[in-house]
């Protein structure tokens, strides 16, 4: 790995652990929510590391410019009813579960970071959109309509569920 | 030196900030945003693997797939918590009790 990549690698880990890290304890969702675009942003700029271009771009695009503001869009919605207060209650098995996970997580990723592979050269237009455009329409063609009716059917959904009763 | 398990481990790590997230918090709107971080660290898998083997688009090809599902979830997920909310006042999980009585 590159000098340069190794140390956009290294920037973009740490802030995408501490804007999760940011969105899990956030007292206020809002803020909550600007950790989570640190988050993605960061991971953006990881993928390109991994050579994966046109994923970056649909991670800002998606992420970013789409689920950050629809979660903005919805605190701003519900005002100040988005604040909850601290846990209280049942916590025994909080405390049991949280332990459990990161005893878990511990032990996955002291792991697999032994799992080494050579960094190859990458074939050229691996990760551009040529590239990843002939993969999806190509071997993929089915599961992407299938997901074109997914989301077609969650844009009903979501306004089934969420419109009022009243009228 | 940084090889793919580092981004494994990371990945993992990820991972384990979402899961703790979405077990620790009691708010609704931060259990969402805690299964998005646990869905971005699987793509963050994904990627990583398709970089070891650059032999064809599989991982990548996933990884798209998972975001156009994630902003479907992200979508349905919300309209379900203003659902609640118009039902509760409330997005505090604690006190969906609708179904327990």
């Amino acid at each position: 790995m590159s000098i340069p990549g190794a140390t956009l690698f290294v920037v973009t880990a740490i802030l995408a652990m501490a804007g999760g890290l940011m969105t899990i304890s956030a007292r206020r969702p809002l803020r909550a929510a600007i950790g989570l675009l640190a988050h993605i942003v960061s991971l953006a700029g990881m993928f390109l590391t991994l050579n994966a271009q046109l994923l970056a771009a649909l991670q800002l695009l998606v992420y970013a410019g789409a689920i950050v503001v629809l979660f903005v869009f919805v605190i701003m919605l519900i005002g100040p009813a988005a604040e909850v207060g601290p846990v209280q209650g049942r916590i025994t098995s909080r405390t049991l579960g949280i332990a459990l996970t990161i005893v878990i997580v511990l032990a996955v990723s002291t792991s697999v970071a032994y799992f080494d592979a050579p960094w190859v050269e990458v074939p050229p237009g691996f990760g551009t959109v040529e590239g990843l455009g002939m993969a999806v329409y190509k071997e993929a063609l089915v599961p992407f309509e299938v997901v074109s009716i997914t989301l077609l059917v969650a844009i009903i959904g979501a306004i089934a569920v969420a419109r009022s009763r009243m009228e | 030196m940084l090889g793919i398990g580092t981004y494994l481990a990371l990945a993992s790590v990820l991972f384990g900030i979402g899961a703790v997230g979405f077990l620790s918090r009691r708010n609704m709107l931060v259990q969402l945003m805690s299964i998005e971080l646990m869905l971005n660290s699987v793509n963050v898998l994904l990627l990583a693997f398709n970089r070891a083997y650059p032999g064809n688009h599989d991982g990548q090809v996933f990884a798209f797939f998972v975001i156009a599902v994630a902003a479907a979830e992200a979508a349905v997920g919300l309209a379900i918590l203003i659902a609640y909310y118009r039902i509760k006042r409330t997005v505090d999980t604690d006190d969906a009790t609708l179904l327990k009585y």
